[in-house]
């Protein structure tokens, strides 16, 4: 990755090679809560890139100055500062989306997404470059978030962005705009993405390996060498 | 194989060997099934075996497509999906839409079942997750439930379950009479199944007489079912401050003795140990109770096995047996080093 960069590479890699949480599996908490309908995840998608882009551009700008001992509550400065900023412009100007998101709006101040880019690539390259990372991740979340919005406003609701699809008739699946119903659209999509990634001998997005087990201790495969097998693949 | 053979293979218990096989012990626990199906359909009409029919089916082909699309070989000769499909069926109530049932046993196999590998890698009841999906997404449909022999007469007439009947009993003041004002079924009704509620789980009798079969044929361990059962029973004992009416009541209600006897005992997802499934039945006992008493729903049987379905790798970690002559490690070890 070191060796040739281009702007198209890094603004495509968070769309789909990379994708925040289909792939690295970040964010996941606002993701499973506002997900309910295409509005509310088209909001926190947006609002989410916006202190994406902003942030990667300040902390890559300032990445020679911050000592590195103090970075993550220097960027969490930085970052806290963009989001306020967007919360009270969303609340001045959106206040239905603000209603919508509740307290998942200032909470993307503790949102992995923008604190793993700052760390993973903001903090190592230069302010161009950064900015068009935190497009790319921004449009990545987005679209992830829209994705499982709209499977789960059209089975749970029975409507898209507010539309009614479903004739009267058919009740619509309440579980799915309840928490278990996000669990149930995030695993499949993960599933989903993993034989995709598969397919194309991509790693799978995973927890590997027996310490994840709780039979662990008890298990007789612990050590073995097709568990070992398994935890290379 | 010939590579395992060849060396020595340390697996966890059971080791037993026996001529038993998936399809024997699944075709055990359909005919345990049947007395209740039979009661069913004597309760509550034709209708009730029209839904375990469409459930039985639509498990069986949702089970040959998965396995098929997963490109897994075909699993559906061992009969554990007719298994899920009748226990589906059985935690609805009679007037369920067809269309539903056919949801629910798409949740069930598929994404309780499939998803985590088939049979023997569930992490918890297909059957169940199954009707707590159409539970959390059709509420007014599952809590419709129709009285019994109202198929006789022209007009569908609905009734409630005695666990929603008694919701007000819990906190009255005087037991006894807050039951009899109650208007519950006589005991005798609840034992025969002359009740509201859902169609497997109506008849105790047609259930012990499954239970008792499932025993004798050494199918399942008595175990579980009764040290839930006594679990119940005694926290209800404690509730109603020494109604023995009122412990009689709750132990014939809602799913207790269908999830006791063909649920909780559930090989895939239920403790290996003696001592783990007493800590598995307490734990489902208790929290039925606790759902029971205190919860917003009047019935906690499926929720408490789900929990506890999920709490089975934990304790059977803790109960696992030490091998004879094994010295405690790892934490003396670890102690000497320091």
């Amino acid at each position: 990755m070191a060796e040739k960069k281009s702007l198209a590479k890094e603004f495509s890699k968070g769309l789909i090679k990379e994708n925040p949480v289909l792939r690295l599996v970040l964010g996941t908490c606002p993701t499973l809560a506002v997900s309910t309908s295409v509005e509310s995840a088209i909001g926190m998608g947006l609002a989410a890139t916006v202190v994406l882009v902003c942030s990667n551009i300040v902390i890559s700008a300032m990445r020679k100055v911050i000592p590195s001992k103090v970075r993550i509550p220097a960027y969490i400065v930085i970052i806290a500062g963009f989001v306020t900023l967007v919360q009270m412009l969303v609340k001045a100007f959106l206040p239905q989306i603000d209603e919508m998101l509740g307290v998942y709006l200032p909470l993307i101040v503790v949102n992995c997404i923008i604190l793993g880019r700052a760390e993973a690539f903001a903090s190592k390259n230069t302010v161009l470059y950064s900015a068009v990372d935190g497009v790319g991740m921004g449009v990545g979340f987005t679209a992830a978030l829209l994705l499982m919005g709209g499977i789960r406003e059209l089975l749970g609701a029975g409507s898209i962005a507010g539309f009614t699809v479903f004739p009267e008739a058919i009740p619509p699946m309440t579980i799915f705009v309840l928490a278990p119903g996000g669990f149930f659209v995030f695993g499949i999509l993960i599933a989903l993405a993993n034989k995709v990634a598969e397919r194309n001998g991509k790693p799978k997005a995973e927890l590997k390996g027996c310490s994840a087990c709780p039979m662990a201790s008890t298990c007789s495969l612990v050590g073995s060498k097709e568990a070992c097998k398994e935890e290379t693949k | 194989m010939s590579e395992i053979t060849k060396k020595l293979v340390v697996s966890a218990s059971p080791h037993f060997r026996a001529k038993d096989t998936t399809t024997k012990i699944m075709l055990d626990v359909i005919i345990a099934m049947i007395p209740a199906l039979v009661a069913a359909v004597i309760l509550f009409g034709v209708r009730s075996l029209v839904l375990t029919v469409v459930s039985v089916i639509s498990c069986v082909v949702f089970e040959y497509l998965s396995r098929k699309v997963m490109k897994r070989h075909n699993t559906i000769g061992d009969l554990s999906a007719v298994v899920t499909g009748m226990l589906l069926a059985f935690n609805l109530p009679s007037t369920m839409p067809v269309w539903m049932v056919i949801i629910g046993a798409f949740v069930a196999i598929v994404i309780a079942k499939q998803f985590f590998g088939g049979i023997g890698n569930n992490f918890v009841n297909p059957a169940l997750i199954g009707r707590i999906v159409l539970m959390a997404s059709y509420p007014t449909q599952i809590g419709n439930f129709e009285a019994p022999f109202a198929y006789k007469t022209v007009d569908a007439v609905t009734t409630a379950t005695p666990l929603a009947q008694m919701t007000g009993v819990y906190s009255a003041e005087n037991l006894g009479t807050a039951i009899d004002n109650a208007n519950l079924p006589s005991l005798l009704d609840m034992f025969f199944g002359v009740k509201g509620g859902c169609l497997g789980e109506v008849c105790i009798l047609a259930l012990l007489i499954g239970f008792v079969y499932l025993v004798i044929r050494k199918v399942i361990s008595p175990v579980i079912p009764l040290v839930y059962m006594g679990t119940v029973a005694v926290a209800m004992l404690i509730a109603g401050k020494g109604n023995f009416e009122f412990v009689a009541y709750q132990l014939m209600a809602g799913g207790l003795v269908l999830g006791a006897v063909f649920m909780a005992t559930d090989y895939t997802t239920s403790p290996v140990s003696f001592k783990g499934k007493i800590i598995y039945a307490i734990g489902c006992g208790l929290l039925t109770s606790l759902i029971r008493i205190f919860g917003s729903l009047p019935e906690g049987v499926s929720f408490s096995i789900i929990i506890m379905n999920i709490l089975v790798p934990h304790i059977e970690h803790l109960t696992t047996a030490r091998p004879f002559g094994e010295v405690k490690e790892k934490k003396n070890k670890k102690e000497e080093v320091k």
